[in-house]
């Protein structure tokens, strides 16, 4: 698919990470357009959950832009920025259940807050959510219950549970056995194919990216900032750089 | 020379091997050294570095090593040493801080950093209840009953059972002193005053300090080790709304009510040394006592107290929202939260005694 005269829904520019002194990555630029299902990629300690952090504005960066929507999240103020979170969902790495909230009441958390639907309209969301990830029923279970994959897809309801138009998922298939990280990647083609909800997703599971990625995005944290950019299959062939080469091909050529 | 080696060596046996290998240095001195591994049936990677020890010695001895008999499963072990990395010196991590000055300087920063962000989460807090104050439907208040239980009613035990002793011993210690004199009947007033207007209000706060503070700071450290704290941002909750605020609020409602509870317990302590000890009458003793307390004195001890909920459960959270990393942050959080909150106790204690002197 071609995505590049697409309208962009997020604009990242000259980006600076960075925590105190500390630089993760400079000079970072991208876009993603409506309906993309992007993949960022690279290894351990690139910067990849730094960056998505600051797609979701939770820090704020000294330099750059991100650009959401039109809305640069980098000097909105604290209510223009709650406004667009209303449209993003996050699927963080370790779930982020609220531990001491059963699964309904989670679910349900942005649900009540943001919205003045009916509490058994509310309830009817909740369950169908519940039921788009194979988990109905669970309503009154609490995180600590439930296994790691089933928490992994309690969180995927809970982001989409204002039907977001923009998703995010930080290592979405970390920990998962193949069977119920197979499951993830269908549910995650679905959300972006039938909901046409445009996907982020950082990982460095290659499966994942081939199985469901559009255009991938790749880091490195010696670079501090994107080496390579192209479809699954392009950065496989990509014979210019060798850590992409073997990031895409699992395996270590050993260089002079 | 030959040296047979046979059988295992393993690393639960080669121990010996190395001593051996060492006597063999020390009391002979052959020209040539082979070893025969034939009947070498098993190594593993220690056994393999012993060998490569056996061979290091006798390098220096400038003597020629020879293997014979050498199989291929000895060879593929002997090959999973990296020799270059036996020699490879460690690699000194870079230190920071060394000298005391350097210290000192780095602790007063750390201490001005520490008084910003305590300071600037205050004026987070303060603007926060103000809202929610202006907007009761956003405060959580099943949230707030909940921390009224958690901090207040759970606390009553405890709390009643120090007051008591208090109220005891300060009848006590003070009765051995009184009675040389004849004054025995005031120690009523003595314990009645000590108790209402510092000890009630500053031994319960300590006590919620130590129960309740520390475990908002280890619920909100948990909750940012485990990215609850920023999926709730991300959902466009306030943090400090959602989380701190319930906290505060069941704080201040419940630690002046707990206050009074001590009080009475404490001045009960007194009656009991009072009635059995001192030959005072029950009447005596109560009639001494609401005598010499003032309703002013009262007040001015749940306000106190009031502020020190404040005190408390802000430190509290304000520590939990400072984690960040593992599990020993939380704990490092937990500590800070009851240390601060002493010493927060104390200072505005001390800040009360003196503005209440000249009011």
């Amino acid at each position: 698919m071609e995505y590049n005269n697409r309208e962009p829904v997020i604009v990242v520019e000259n980006l600076l990470a960075a925590y105190d002194e500390n630089v993760i990555l400079r000079d970072v630029s991208f876009r993603v357009a409506r309906g993309e299902l992007l993949a960022i990629v690279g290894g351990s300690g690139c910067g990849k959950s730094t960056l998505l952090k600051y797609m979701i504005g939770l820090y704020r960066a000294r330099r750059g832009r991100v650009v959401i929507n039109g809305v640069d999240i980098m000097s909105a103020d604290e209510d223009i920025l709650n406004q667009q979170r209303l449209g993003i969902g996050v699927l963080f790495q370790s779930n982020a259940l609220i531990g001491s909230m059963t699964l309904a009441e989670n679910i349900s958390l942005p649900l009540k807050e943001h919205t003045d639907l009916e509490p058994e309209f509310i309830s009817r969301i909740v369950r169908m959510k519940l039921g788009m990830v194979h988990l109905a029923g669970y309503e009154n279970h609490q995180p600590s219950e439930l296994s790691g994959g089933m928490k992994k897809r309690a969180g995927f309801a809970r982001a989409m549970a204002m039907d977001p138009t923009i998703l995010f998922f930080d290592e979405p298939s970390a920990g998962l056995d193949p069977v119920t990280a197979a499951e993830l990647y269908e549910l995650i083609q679905s959300m972006n194919r039938d909901m046409r909800t445009t996907i982020i997703i950082v990982t460095h599971d290659l499966n994942l990216v081939f199985a469901v990625a559009d255009r991938v995005i790749m880091l490195d944290a010696e670079k501090q900032g994107i080496i390579a950019e192209g479809s699954p299959l392009a950065l496989r062939e990509w014979e210019d750089d060798h850590r992409v080469y073997d990031f895409f091909n699992r395996r270590k050529t050993r260089h002079p | 020379m030959t040296v047979t080696i046979s059988g295992r060596l393993s690393i639960s046996s080669v121990r010996s091997f190395l001593a051996d290998t060492k006597t063999l240095f020390d009391t002979a001195s052959p020209s040539a050294l082979t070893v025969d591994v034939t009947d070498l049936k098993s190594i593993d990677s220690a056994g393999a570095l012993a060998m490569l020890e056996l061979e290091e010695r006798a390098r220096k001895a400038s003597l020629p090593v020879s293997y014979t008999g050498m199989s291929h499963e000895v060879r593929s072990v002997m090959d999973l040493i990296d020799r270059k990395a036996l020699a490879h010196p460690p690699i000194h991590p870079e230190k920071t801080v060394s000298s005391f000055f350097e210290g000192v300087g780095e602790g007063c920063v750390d201490l001005y950093r520490d008084f910003v962000a305590v300071m600037t989460f205050l004026g987070d807090l303060i603007i926060t209840l103000g809202r929610s104050f202006a907007h009761p439907r956003s405060v959580r208040w099943s949230e707030v009953t909940f921390y009224m239980k958690k901090a207040g009613i759970e606390a009553l035990p405890i709390v009643g059972l120090i007051s008591v002793l208090i109220g005891l011993i300060i009848a006590f210690m003070s009765s051995l002193q009184l009675k040389q004199f004849g004054a025995n009947m005031y120690v009523a007033a003595l314990v009645g005053i000590s108790i209402v207007k510092e000890l009630g209000p500053m031994m319960t706060a300590i006590i919620v300090a130590g129960r309740s503070g520390s475990a908002f700071a280890a619920e909100i450290g948990t909750m940012m080790v485990n990215e609850e704290v920023d999926a709730l941002v991300t959902m466009g909750f306030n943090p400090i709304q959602f989380l701190a605020v319930p906290k505060v609020m069941a704080a201040m409602v419940v630690v002046p009510l707990l206050t009074l509870y001590a009080m009475m317990f404490g001045i009960l302590g007194g009656l009991v040394v009072g009635v059995t000890g001192l030959d005072l009458t029950l009447y005596t003793y109560l009639n001494q006592t609401f005598e010499n307390i003032h309703l002013r004195d009262l007040i001015t001890s749940l306000v106190k107290s009031g502020v020190f909920a404040a005190l408390i459960a802000g430190i509290g959270c304000q520590r939990g929202f400072q984690v960040s990393g593992g599990a020993e942050a939380v704990g490092e959080a937990t500590t800070s939260a009851v240390v601060s909150a002493i010493f927060l106790i104390v200072a505005a204690d001390s800040a009360f005694a003196v503005v209440l002197h000249y009011l």
